[in-house]
């Protein structure tokens, strides 16, 4: 009998990743080009493959949620030896506009704009959520924000990211 | 077997770079009718690891994969939609 009860709670257990579905968690803390498109790209990805998608926009992420800053994403060439501009040239007045110029122009050739990724990504039902301690930290309040946010804290995070089919990404 | 099956509908991606491929797909695999057959052009060179993985995450049959010598390569992904 206890047999028969243990096999069938195996089998469920067995079945259930089959049937739950996956999520995926990316909590984004950083506002450029840069560290803004992989977090754009696996969520919209994530989406188109049936994953449950939570964006989560903290620190300076929370700059793609504000309306006023949403469309103006840069990217820094200081501090990022990677790009191989040594750090006083790319220190002087207009070196970021110019890196995020040339970024943009190779960029689109690929890839969507972020505001564009933004929209593609909430048509696939990603949903983006505002940190409200950042919101506090930034004098943010709900109208400062874009449309179609909401806004959690630290215990909803990590509500989705203890779930078992869950994947959690710092970006 | 594969060779048989005609694709109700074609979606080309030629030229599209990750992620770009698998989202067309996902949308145009439900334009189409359960059991109905997706054909995929591709030159993204990842798009046969990407959309086997797809595939397998969703569900939707990849019925067959071919491989056309270019220049550009172009792979051809024949998907049959599941549910």
């Amino acid at each position: 009998m206890t047999n028969v009860v243990t096999e069938r709670a195996a089998t469920a257990v067995a079945a259930e990743p089959e049937t739950a579905q996956k999520r995926l968690v990316i909590v984004v803390t950083k506002g450029t080009l840069d560290e803004v498109y992989p977090a754009f790209i696996l969520a919209t990805t994530g989406a188109a493959t049936g994953m449950a998608v939570d964006l989560y926009f903290t620190f300076w992420g929370m700059k793609l949620l504000d309306r006023r800053t949403a469309k103006k994403t840069k990217l820094s060439p200081v501090g990022n030896p990677a790009m191989g501009m040594p750090d006083f040239l790319a220190m002087l007045p207009g070196m970021t506009t110019l890196a995020t110029w040339m970024m943009k122009r190779k960029i689109k050739k690929y890839w969507p704009t972020i505001p564009e990724m933004m929209e593609q990504a909430k048509d696939l039902g990603v949903r983006l959520h505002a940190c409200s301690p950042t919101m506090g930290l930034m004098d943010l309040t709900e109208k400062d924000l874009i449309p179609g946010v909401d806004i959690v804290g630290a215990s909803a995070f990590l509500g989705w990211a203890t779930e078992p089919d869950a994947v959690t990404i710092f970006i | 077997m594969a060779e048989s099956v005609t694709a109700t509908k074609t979606l080309d991606t030629k030229g599209m770079l990750c992620p770009k491929p698998v989202i067309e797909t996902s949308k145009a695999v439900k334009q189409i009718a359960i059991g109905q057959v997706l054909e995929v052009l591709a030159t993204d060179p990842a798009s046969k690891p990407d959309l086997e993985a797809w595939s397998k995450m969703t569900g939707h049959k990849l019925l067959a994969f071919a491989e056309e010598p270019g220049p550009p390569k172009v792979f051809r992904f024949t998907i049959q939609r599941t549910r």
